[in-house]
């Protein structure tokens, strides 16, 4: 992780710029920024660990302990709302068992709502880590469910 | 408008429509060769201003006049900043520029930091666009090994190094100064202005924030000249009016039959939108009310349709302006207090806290919907939602940016232009409390969360 963080400095005059990469890549390897990391990140970018943390803290996105494999955002925001988005999300946070923001018990998928995807054409729309499920309805919960059984399956 | 081709979307249906050899094959970096072959910087920045461009990301600030700017006698090193946080509700133009053509928004960027004195870009691109950040990676990778980005760009001296920055959702780094802080690493608060960032952006240097829609225009201007872009739009109406021209790509979603992207000489009113393009309202059904230009810019009714969705077009009818051109249809069934309720939330969560008039006012707006939605609504509520609404944002001058502005007028425009709507709800779902007078009993979060 050090080295692919290091790869980041020539990028920026800053080598607190490479704070939101560094987060990115902790993240990404761990599914999660443990409060461990970021004394080190701190010291590879000479900040203080509170300016980490205080960065990493406004974004809502990255989280103390580990996400699913999959980690799947439901829109919430109007365009897909209008076509049943809530519903699908309500649908799907019953069938896994999770609220939104929470992470199935066997570690498979994270439920989360999300804020505009940018995804409307597709309302209601889903982005499941790369993947995106369009057109979505509460008909078809049960058979995303099992879709993203399948994504988190094939995530190593 | 029958006889319109398609210029930002002209190559997008093509197989492999992303990749360089497509590019080129139609075209591709003309433009970056004829303004490397013999214009200077303010050669391009003058093409530009007179084209009338407008920033395509909300403000609609005439792009050449931002470029020109910068100070030309700077030692450097300059910033380009390219926003591609695309978060307003209802948006995604910018996500089918950058998927299905990538190479004209780095031929924008190209000649954007030409023009600008730019050596370095970075593009911030919102975490929920995975695809627009492979897509655009592979671009620029192609363009190095092709010697269209890097050290003396196609044997010239022109230098320019792309980086992309990938952002972790939040909606409010799509404001220039707050996706500044967010590059330079810090919480993504929106600092005061001035300083402007063409004076002080990135990393404390001269810094050009533009939109990808904005810079995907560029290469075309300079391909068939400032006339050519003037040819379509909506001419100037007065001194305080720059005009409305070029291509825009209009979002269209919500209850139409044909929710999708399609790209339109500015000026097509709402209706036409919908019913020439988004394939009318769903289900036979009638409209209600329908967003303008994302959901920040208000709410038109069904009977302000026939607004011109240009840049001073919804001004008109009280919205906050032409925004990102994303309609939202709602038709007959749709309720405004639940509207309303989703607005709210959105920017109650979206807003970053910073200015307190924005995170109380928007937070106090969800909490007020949301006990209003179950049933427990006053018509002071109505009242207090308006004060609230007039109280937050740029305009009453209480804020840093823009959100609280963009979070009030939704508020505004729903509780004005569906005033009955709200009171008969308010009524009918509370008819012993409604016209309580004192202060109103706080909800317990059980029933926040829903």
């Amino acid at each position: 992780m050090r080295a692919e963080i290091e790869a980041f400095f020539p990028r920026y005059p800053t080598k607190q710029a490479v704070t939101l990469p560094a987060l990115h890549v902790v993240n990404e390897h761990l599914r999660c920024v443990p409060l461990r990391a970021i004394p080190e990140i701190a010291r590879m970018l000479e900040l203080a660990p509170a300016e980490i943390y205080d960065t990493l803290s406004f974004y809502g996105f990255f989280k103390a302990s580990p996400c699913g494999k999959v980690r799947a955002w439901v829109c919430r925001s109007i365009s897909c709302a209008l076509r049943g988005g809530e519903e699908v999300l309500a649908g799907l946070s019953e069938k896994l068992g999770v609220a939104p923001g929470e992470t199935t018990a066997d570690g498979t998928i994270t439920l989360e709502f999300g804020e505009c995807l940018g995804l409307c054409d597709y309302a209601p729309a889903m982005l499941a880590g790369n993947r995106v499920y369009k057109n979505m309805s509460v008909e078809q919960v049960d058979d995303v469910a099992a879709r993203l059984r399948e994504q988190a399956e094939g995530t190593t | 408008m029958a006889n319109f081709e398609p210029v930002l979307l002209a190559n997008i249906q093509k197989p492999d429509s992303h990749t360089l050899a497509v590019y080129q094959a139609a075209g591709g970096y003309a433009a970056l060769k004829k303004v490397l072959g013999g214009m200077s910087p303010t050669d391009v920045v003058e093409l530009v201003k007179s084209s009338g461009l407008r920033g395509r990301g909300g403000a609609g600030f005439p792009c050449g006049m931002k470029w020109s700017f910068l100070p030309k006698d700077h030692p450097g090193p300059v910033y380009m900043c390219v926003n591609a946080d695309e978060s307003e509700p209802a948006t995604f133009n910018n996500r089918i520029l950058m998927e299905l053509d990538p190479h004209q928004v780095i031929e924008g960027i190209l000649i954007g930091c030409f023009a600008t004195r730019a050596s370095t870009a970075y593009i911030y691109v919102r975490y929920e666009y995975p695809t627009s950040f492979t897509r655009l990676e592979q671009a620029i990778n192609e363009c190095r090994a092709a010697g269209l980005v890097g050290k003396n760009i196609l044997g010239s001296d022109f230098s320019l190094d792309i980086h992309l920055h990938r952002g972790a959702a939040a909606y409010i780094c799509g404001e220039e100064t707050g996706l500044i802080e967010s590059l330079e690493g810090k919480r993504a608060w929106p600092r005061i202005k001035p300083p402007f960032p063409a004076i002080e952006g990135a990393f404390r240097k001269p810094t050009v924030v533009n939109n990808i829609e904005t810079l995907a225009n560029v290469p075309h201007i300079v391909n068939r000249g400032a006339d050519w872009f003037k040819s379509m739009g909506v001419p100037s109406s007065g001194p305080k009016d720059p005009g409305s021209y070029g291509p825009k790509l209009y979002c269209i979603s919500g209850h139409v039959n044909r929710p999708g992207c399609y790209e339109l000489p500015l000026g097509i009113t709402c209706r036409e939108l919908i019913e020439q393009h988004g394939g009318g309202v769903w289900k036979g059904r009638k409209g209600k009310a329908a967003i303008p230009g994302g959901l920040s810019m208000g709410l038109f009714t069904e009977k302000e349709w026939d607004t011109p969705l240009d840049f001073a077009g919804p001004g008109k009818v009280g919205c906050l302006g032409l925004g990102t051109a994303a309609v939202t249809v709602m038709d007959e069934t749709v309720s405004m207090i639940d509207f309303l309720h989703n607005a709210c939330r959105f920017f109650a969560h979206e807003s970053c806290g910073q200015c307190t008039p924005c995170r109380e006012g928007t937070s106090w707006s969800e909490r007020i919907l949301t006990r209003i939605k179950h049933g427990k609504g006053r018509l002071k509520d109505l009242d207090i939602l308006l004060s609230i609404s007039g109280s937050m944002g740029i305009i009453p001058g209480t804020t840093i940016c823009g959100l609280a502005d963009g979070a009030a007028w939704p508020i505004k425009n729903a509780v004005n232009k569906f005033r009955d709507e709200f009171e008969d709800y308010i009524q009918r779902t509370n008819p012993a409390g409604y016209s309580q007078q004192e202060p109103a009993e706080a909800l317990g979060l059980v029933e926040l969360a829903h």
